[in-house]
């Protein structure tokens, strides 16, 4: 039986692949898309990942993964529907194939969260969006509204007002919550507008986005809305197996969870700074714990 | 195989076509539709008697508004020259393969 199987080929499934390599386990990265990245393939600026000034999401991801074949890392492509306990470890079945094995790395990531508002999911690709980089050119000279406070929200804000004639940003708090420099950015940014303490009740439209409802009544005219609230982890597959808080599986640094031989690392568990960065060091972590349980044992 | 489509020819290919034809439409700066193409790619190995076109949305701005695209990657499966089935954002390859074969 393999050693490891790591879930998910974003930065903490591929930073577990180089060390895994390394530490000369049998394993395999199986991921649901034949190209890994994660989240990070829709940031369009990366400023802050030690040794790139400045790259894109897409080539970072493609860089990170480019290591790790290098090191041999093996990649399936499957979606997993199902982890079940054996008696030698565990069994992990995608839509393709079942596998067996003695740990788990469980990087699976995270997606953008909805807002859950009317209209939402209606106008989806109707002008509701939740990729900025992805759809912002599809308003040039239009305006657009951004939903959320925190990093993602300031960056999406930040991008779009380059290309549309005028940006809402709309935050439920009085005051922003992403990074200073950002902020900054933002409020000297002639073309976005802050609506703070301020939340969207429905978006409206009938074959696209004509405007969005807003708490404190009154209305704006935007034609695309871009949602940055936040994440949800893709943790279902261990609902019942391991430990969850708030949907986020529960781990410490070591990335060790309440399920023997399960690991969980990046955005999917608990932890306070989800960035590439600290995806990254929970890869390293993870396949150190694999390595103390596999001795153990 | 997936084919590069042109405005002038998307009457001939797409809408005359007998068969079901999956549309993607893309664009390089698209993370995620660079992410979903080796997904549309393998779906179109797999899956006889069905035609396969990508859109660069940048080079046909026409075809994606003609179509009110909005969000890419954007699906769409023509049959008869009708829309039969559309899906928005990046979906498993199994999804892919469901979205033509059931139309």
């Amino acid at each position: 039986m393999p050693d490891l199987i790591i879930i998910g080929s974003g930065p903490a499934g591929l930073s577990a692949a180089v060390y895994a390599s390394n530490a000369m386990l049998d394993f395999k990265v199986i991921e649901k898309f034949s190209m890994s990245g994660g989240q990070m393939l829709n940031t369009y600026d990366i400023n802050n990942y030690l040794g790139f000034e400045e790259v894109d999401g897409f080539t970072l991801g493609q860089t990170f993964r480019k290591h790790a074949e290098s090191k041999g890392a093996q990649f399936v492509n499957d979606e997993i529907v199902k982890i079940l306990k054996t008696g030698g470890g565990w069994r992990v079945r995608g839509n393709k194939s079942e596998y067996d094995t003695k740990t788990i790395i469980y990087a699976a990531g995270a997606n953008p969260k909805k807002l859950g508002v009317k209209g939402e999911l209606e106008l989806a690709g109707r002008g509701v969006s939740y990729c900025a980089t992805c759809d912002g050119n599809f308003f040039r000279d239009k305006i657009t509204a951004v939903v959320g406070g925190g990093d993602v929200a300031l960056e999406d804000a930040l991008y779009l007002a380059n290309i549309s004639s005028e940006v809402y940003l709309i935050h439920r708090r009085n005051e922003l919550r992403g990074a200073k420099y950002l902020q900054d950015k933002v409020k000297n940014n002639g073309k976005i507008k802050l609506v703070l303490s301020d939340e969207v009740e429905e978006i409206i439209g009938k074959n696209s986005v004509e405007a969005l409802k807003l708490k404190s009544g009154g209305e704006l005219k935007v034609d695309g809305v871009f949602i940055a609230v936040g994440l949800e982890p893709n943790s279902k597959l261990l609902d019942g197996i391991a430990d969850m808080e708030n949907g986020f599986i529960k781990a410490g640094e070591s990335t060790v969870t309440s399920a023997e031989g399960i690991f969980a690392a990046g955005d999917v568990r608990t932890k306070r700074l989800r960035q590439i960065s600290t995806a990254v060091s929970d890869g390293a972590n993870a396949v150190h714990s694999v390595e103390e349980y596999l001795n153990k044992t | 195989m997936v084919k590069d489509i042109k405005t002038n020819e998307f009457t001939e290919k797409v809408i005359n076509n007998d068969k079901p034809v999956l549309v993607d439409f893309w664009a390089s700066w698209c993370g995620p539709c660079r992410m979903l193409s080796p997904a549309v790619d393998s779906v179109s190995e797999q899956v006889a008697g069905a035609d396969f076109f990508k859109v660069n949305v940048d080079e046909e701005p026409e075809l994606a508004r003609e179509f009110g695209i909005m969000s890419i990657p954007t699906l769409i499966v023509f049959k008869n020259g009708e829309i039969v089935n559309q899906s928005v954002g990046v979906i498993p390859e199994a999804d892919i393969k469901a979205l033509v074969e059931n139309a």
